[in-house]
């Protein structure tokens, strides 16, 4: 199953997702795409006004083209998602404006899409760590068997420590 | 074609291990990729099929002392490696950093899966009460002759 993390560059999440047998959906890829690309649109990074216009499918035109451009990026992993690890309050993520807003909208679309979604809080030491890890565990488990599944009767699944 | 296209993977290793170990041990795999060595690791370049072979062969290894997670710029790109930067560390090491602090922490998580362990719910540390903050302040206030009636 392909799994949303976020922190969407995340090595704990995206390392986790694949050793539990998903497929993570991380931004690296869409880098990649784009870093890789043999044309060269719009050198460093070849993200072109184009990119900006496709985020209209998230905000209106009045949002910022940073948002814009960020969230065209993030679609395709949006559209593929089948589930999510939605992971809060990690130092890393603080960031300028169009980050931290993009990020508000990320989480945003992605809890509405109607995929389940664990949400847990980044660890801070080794007993959060250890849960950490068991309760992604769990919830990829209940993904695999989706028959066999305690999954809630709404698709959305919450656990919070 | 998918099966063409060039990936890197880093593979990040949490512990006492030595990335140079490692690197004999990924060479041993496989000849069609390109390994670099960094200080935290590897980073495996090549196919995806192969590249997740020799991923694959190196995180058994040490399961739970090693990670890997995909790398969108290749290795030595001109816009990240630290070699045309005139110094300091490249872009996404500080990220890196502050998870490579975690990864013992996750390890252990993962003995704990291999052992079949459930997640015990840790209660949420509270606050102080806003009534013991008063009185903390009022006492502290009066120590030095402040205004305390508010």
């Amino acid at each position: 199953m392909k799994v949303f993390i976020y922190p969407t560059n995340s090595l704990i999440l995206s390392d986790l997702v694949e050793r539990f047998g998903h497929q993570p959906l991380a931004m690296m890829k869409e880098i990649r795409k784009k870093v890789t690309d043999l044309g060269l649109d719009s050198p460093p990074m070849n993200m072109t006004p184009d990119d900006a216009k496709k985020g209209l499918k998230y905000a209106a035109i009045e949002i910022p083209s940073g948002v814009r451009g960020r969230m065209s990026l993030m679609d395709p992993l949006i559209e593929q998602a089948e589930a999510a690890i939605i992971v809060e309050d990690a130092d890393y993520m603080f960031g300028c404006m169009g980050c931290a807003r993009t990020n508000e909208l990320v989480k945003y679309v992605i809890r509405t899409k109607g995929v389940p979604v664990l949400e847990l809080k980044y660890p801070k030491n080794e007993n959060e760590a250890k849960n950490f890890v068991l309760y992604i565990k769990e919830f990829l488990d209940k993904l695999a068997t989706p028959e066999k599944a305690q999954l809630a009767p709404e698709p959305r699944t919450e656990v919070k420590k | 074609m998918p099966e063409e296209e060039q990936i890197t993977k880093m593979v990040v290793i949490s512990d006492s291990e030595l990335p140079s170990d490692i690197a004999i041990s990924a060479y041993k795999v496989s000849s069609d990729v390109t390994i670099k060595e960094t200080c935290y690791g590897l980073m495996v370049t090549g196919r995806r099929q192969e590249v997740d072979k020799v991923v694959n062969a190196v995180r058994k290894l040490a399961p739970t002392r090693i990670f890997v997670k995909e790398r969108g710029f290749p290795p030595g790109d001109s816009r990240r490696c630290r070699a045309n930067r005139g110094g300091g560390p490249r872009p996404g090491f500080h990220q890196l950093k502050e998870e490579l602090d975690l990864l013992p922490d996750i390890g252990k998580g993962l003995v704990l899966v291999e052992r079949g362990s459930k997640p015990v719910p840790i209660p949420e540390e509270k606050g102080l009460p806003v009534d013991t903050f008063k009185k903390i302040i009022d006492e502290e206030a009066a120590k030095y002759g402040g205004n305390n009636t508010q």
